[in-house]
């Protein structure tokens, strides 16, 4: 499928209403307090990486922002902005991992883990952190660890069932597009 | 799965007014409430919110989980800031008296307890506000308002689906959890954490691929019948301006406008009763 206009509007639209489903289901990791494998992170960089930027960046924002809303009544900005960047950034390869095509294998496997890393480190150590301190004013040490925590949950995840979902979506796609035509 | 906060159809004022109107409210008044720490802006801001809240006629009944889940959160996290920084207060505020000494620095301040109760103030003035927003904005009112604000209509659609699908989505997720769990996969918390996060893959994997499948079918359907080819889009469910909307447009512009200054009239965010 090519992604034409229609279908990066009707991604955002589904993918958004997976996020937000998916916001209520965690598994608390146990042995690091405030973490847990968050399946809705996974998928949002699995839908980056399928769908591009600004899918990746549309559904942290929307999605984030609507789960938020339903689910507490109110909006912690200063932790949607670094969800819609994480999207983005863990959408910028998207045409390199060629997952629907077929083509995730090791290397684009390799290049996914160590942009979705960078992509989290940046997001939840550095951004949300300053986010905190400059919108609530909040202690800087403390906003400094949580968000190192929400990295290192966040990581293993997307490490974890981000990868395992697109070799899983690139096996199932590969049936589909491993016919040639015939010169 | 767990309860979440929808519209709800009832006839009063605010939900008589226009989704751009009560969506221009409710960024306004999180911003002015997110850069405000000024206890009297935030005091008149709360009583407002609440006034409004009970104007709107929403039952306690339909916000209660979401109050009990935002009061654990709010405990936790200023329990937090105490831990972190017990004289977060005395910083901000350049005062210091001393109430009570625990242990070690842990010092209970007068300065420290106002800031934290600035902290909570913060979410209190808010959330009335976005439940509101919330409970009274009819989803597909709230996309067409999008693009009268000037947003892609693209966009605007983008949500409408999302909010769309969401009980969908929640019901093929029940729906498969169920399967799996009649296949034997357990759930529950016992089970170990290896197995409990192989099992929500079991779920996760056919929830996303169908989802996957679905967004193609429709991006054909909305192809075929001819979406996106033109620069405008009617919507079914816009609303007209009326004179309230008016009204309370400028209200909210000019109480943004006169918190501000009464804010930062003193050089800082912050209302200081110690100096």
């Amino acid at each position: 499928m090519k992604n034409n206009g229609n279908r990066i509007v009707v991604a955002t639209g589904i993918g958004t209403a997976l996020y937000i489903a998916l916001s209520y289901v965690s598994i608390p990791l146990g042995f690091i307090p405030n973490t847990a494998i968050q399946p809705r992170t996974a998928l949002l960089a699995f839908l980056a990486a399928i769908f591009g930027p600004f899918v990746g960046g549309a559904v942290g924002l929307i999605g984030h922002t609507l789960a938020d809303a339903l689910q507490y009544g109110s909006v912690w900005w200063s932790w949607v902005f670094p969800d819609a960047l994480f999207g983005i950034a863990a959408g910028l390869f998207a045409a390199k991992y060629a997952i629907e095509e077929g083509g995730f294998g090791t290397k684009q496997i390799v290049l996914f883990n160590i942009v979705q890393i960078v992509a989290n480190v940046v997001a939840w150590v550095v951004v949300a952190p300053v986010l905190d301190i400059v919108i609530y004013a909040e202690p800087a040490n403390k906003v400094f660890t949580q968000g190192a925590f929400a990295c290192l949950g966040n990581v293993i995840t997307v490490g974890v069932v981000g990868t395992l979902l697109g070799l899983a979506y690139t096996k199932v796609k590969a049936k589909s597009s491993s016919l040639k035509k015939e010169d | 799965m767990a309860q979440m906060l929808s519209y709800m159809h009832k006839d009063t004022w605010i939900h008589r007014l226009s989704g751009v109107t009560k969506m221009l409210y409710f960024i306004l008044w999180s911003i002015v409430g997110m850069v405000t720490y000024d206890t009297r802006v935030l005091m008149v801001m709360f009583v407002i919110s609440i006034i409004l809240f009970s104007m709107s006629k929403t039952s306690f009944y339909q916000v209660k989980t979401v109050f009990t889940i935002i009061g654990i959160f709010l405990t936790i996290n200023i329990l937090a800031i105490f831990l972190f920084s017990p004289l977060e207060g005395t910083k901000i505020y350049q005062s210091r008296t001393d109430l009570l000494h625990l242990f070690g620095s842990y010092v209970i301040t007068k300065e420290q307890l106002f800031y934290e109760f600035n902290v909570a103030l913060k979410y209190f003035t808010v959330i009335p506000v976005a439940l509101m927003f919330i409970v009274t904005t009819n989803p597909s009112e709230f996309a067409a308002s999008l693009s009268k604000l000037g947003v892609k209509y693209t966009i605007g659609y983008s949500i409408a689906l999302a909010l769309r699908y969401i009980p969908d989505i929640q019901k093929d997720f029940t729906e498969i959890k169920r399967a799996q769990e009649a296949r034997g996969l357990d759930m529950s918390k016992s089970a170990k954490f290896s197995h409990r996060v192989k099992n929500m893959m079991a779920i996760l994997f056919p929830l996303i691929f169908t989802s996957l499948e679905r967004i193609d079918t429709i991006s054909n359907a909305m192809e075929l019948r001819g979406f996106g080819k033109k620069k405008k889009r009617s919507w079914y469910r816009e609303r007209p301006f009326t004179k309230t909307d008016y009204v309370s447009i400028a209200f909210i512009f000019i109480f943004s406008v006169l918190a501000f200054v009464v804010t930062f009239i003193d050089g800082t965010r912050f209302y200081n009763p110690f100096i």
